[in-house]
């Protein structure tokens, strides 16, 4: 089964063909971050708008690239939630009317599902049962996953996603739209041991996260070392940077393991943007390597939002027979746990 | 003389939602006030309209639609709608003003006397109003615009319009206080119709107005963007 996949939950536009038994034939990426970065995060408006300037030339890029023509599409995948609303209408427009001309099946797809998803598209997919880290801008959450659509939700961050909170601390640095990259290369400059921030509620039972008060840490120790333009000096910026880093992956990585405890599972997936992190990859293998367990994630290009995860997720879908009607319905707000699970397992 | 075109038309620039088919001959509307559920009805009011009339998407000759100005999110509705229809059958477009298919509407609707220039005004909300005053003639011409369509304050609208010979008013932007000084006769409760916008695309169409689908846009008309860009710190990033 052929299937073209659209993602536009945010600020990219993700597109995609997937073959259930040939793989990713083709994938292509239109970034808006440079679009963003002038506003400090994402404008929805602008969002949109870029969406639909890209996403036809996108569709006529990757059907070229994967040597593919609409009558060899069997199915559409769009993401129908959760993100902005009024990005995830234009894909979801689009998608669905398209499949509608080609008189062919359309499905929504979760835009967690996908990333969740999004290791199956390496050479080395993980086996279900699995405990998933979904840590992006917009979320953070442990999910025991047991096969497609069979998620149980074991914890989530209780205020700012992890994503969320590298977006700010890079605010207050100074530094650019997405917060992750740029506070990642930063504090590689950093000096271990300078600055020590408190790990969000790890001295706590239970697998939810907190990143607030850590931000509200940062936020003073940049007070406390501003100089006349408001930052600290470089060093100190890159030393903070390192402590809050360190921090976050500390945090995400106790919690991850006490995860596999709980469920006694040894496979974990991370996906989502803050799992191209490359220190909170390095300390989670390990970490769980000393527990046994094993860590799966998505290559970079596949960790931040793209078509090829919702092609995937979408096509084990419609080859399970599901299908959307002509109305369109998409849903910012979408909890993952909701899904319908599928019995034919891939 | 060629064979009449078959045309879709779709409009979801305001609260209403509504299609139309025209073959020359026949012309079928369906019109809803879809308020906030455009997708879940434009869609099946599209395959419901065809289906009344035999027809499959791929035998259509050009998609027409309101292009703008109305409500962006339900602009990009319309517009992705029938970019995946276009761009699935293979069709050309047909972009249409909606304050000229208002226009045109108001000129020869069947229960009010004859207006032959009309002035469309849509809110913009922010205190500004979409306009544009068009001359319609006759029902087998394209209207013509006196004044473009544009966005401003109502009363730098009343200002540019004072000079202008007599004309009736439709649509939201009425509803503001200052047009009243124009003088003219006006209905605030009057929205694009698809109807209307097909006949106009028909036009367009045997006049080889038609636009690839990836050439066509929405018309926002307010392009300034209202959002603080950062104010940077330092001038230079670390690297």
């Amino acid at each position: 089964m052929l299937v073209l996949g659209i993602e536009t939950s945010c600020d990219e536009t993700g597109l995609a063909v997937y073959h259930t038994e040939r793989g990713l034939l083709a994938h292509a990426l239109y970034s808006q971050v440079a679009v963003h970065a002038e506003y400090g995060g994402v404008v929805p408006e602008l969002a949109s708008r870029d969406h639909v300037r890209k996403i036809l030339p996108l569709i006529r890029e990757v059907l070229s690239e994967a040597h593919c023509s609409a009558a060899d599409i069997d199915g559409i995948a769009y993401t129908a939630g959760p993100g902005l609303v009024g990005a995830l209408m234009v894909g979801a427009s689009v998608g669905r009317a398209l499949a509608f001309a080609w008189d062919v099946p359309a499905v929504g797809v979760h835009h967690m599902e996908g990333h969740l998803l999004a290791p199956m598209l390496e050479d080395t997919p993980p086996e279900f049962p699995f405990v998933a880290l979904l840590v992006s801008g917009g979320h953070t959450q442990l999910v025991k996953v047991e096969g497609i659509g069979r998620y149980q939700l074991l914890g989530e961050s209780l205020d700012d996603a992890a994503g969320e909170a590298f977006d700010k601390a890079a605010k207050m640095l100074d530094l650019d739209y997405p917060g992750g990259p740029h506070i990642a290369r930063l504090a590689e400059r950093g000096t271990p041991g300078r600055f020590t921030f408190p790990r969000p509620m790890v001295d706590r039972p239970g697998l939810d996260f907190s990143f607030s008060g850590l931000k509200t840490y940062t936020l003073n120790t940049v007070a406390e070392h501003a100089e006349a333009d408001g930052l600290p000096d470089e060093q100190t910026s890159a030393d903070i940077a390192r402590a809050f880093e360190e921090a976050v992956v500390s945090t995400l990585v106790i919690k991850c393991r006490r995860a596999l405890e709980a469920t006694g599972l040894k496979r974990l997936i991370i996906a989502g943007g803050v799992s191209a992190n490359t220190r909170l990859r390095a300390e989670l293998e390990s970490a769980l390597g000393k527990i046994g367990a094993e860590v799966f994630y998505a290559r970079h290009e596949f960790c931040t939002d793209n078509g090829a995860m919702i092609a995937y997720a979408g096509a084990q879908r419609l080859a399970a027979g599901q299908s959307e009607s002509l109305a369109v319905n998409v849903r910012p707000r979408w909890p993952l746990d909701t899904l319908p699970a599928l019995d034919a397992q891939p | 003389m060629t064979l009449m075109a078959k045309i879709l038309a779709l409009d979801t620039s305001s609260d209403a939602c509504s299609v139309a088919y025209s073959d020359g001959e026949l012309l079928l509307e369906r019109f809803e006030l879809a308020a906030k559920s455009h997708t879940q009805r434009a869609l099946p009011m599209v395959a419901e309209l065809l289906s009344e009339v035999g027809e499959s998407v791929n035998n259509l000759d050009a998609i027409a639609f309101g292009a703008g100005p109305g409500s962006f999110t339900g602009l990009r509705i319309g517009m992705g709608v029938v970019q995946g229809l276009a761009f699935g059958a293979d069709l050309p477009l047909l972009p249409v003003s909606t304050l000229m298919a208002m226009a045109y509407g108001r000129a020869f609707s069947d229960t009010l006397p004859p207006s032959q220039r009309v002035l469309s005004a849509l809110d913009a909300r922010m205190g500004e109003i979409y306009w544009g005053l068009y001359d319609c003639p006759n029902p087998a011409q394209i209207p013509t615009a006196i004044h473009p369509d544009r966005v401003t304050a109502p009363l730098a609208a009343v200002s540019l319009l004072s000079q202008e010979s007599a004309f009736t008013g439709v649509g939201s932007g009425w509803q503001y206080e200052p047009l009243a000084a124009l003088g003219a006769d006006f209905d605030v409760d009057v929205y694009p119709h698809a109807q209307d916008i097909v006949r106009i695309g028909a036009m367009q169409f045997a006049a080889g107005g038609t636009m690839a689908v990836d050439q066509v846009q929405p018309v926002y008309l307010r392009n300034e963007v209202s959002w603080k860009k950062r104010q940077r710190v330092r001038s230079a990033q670390p690297q």
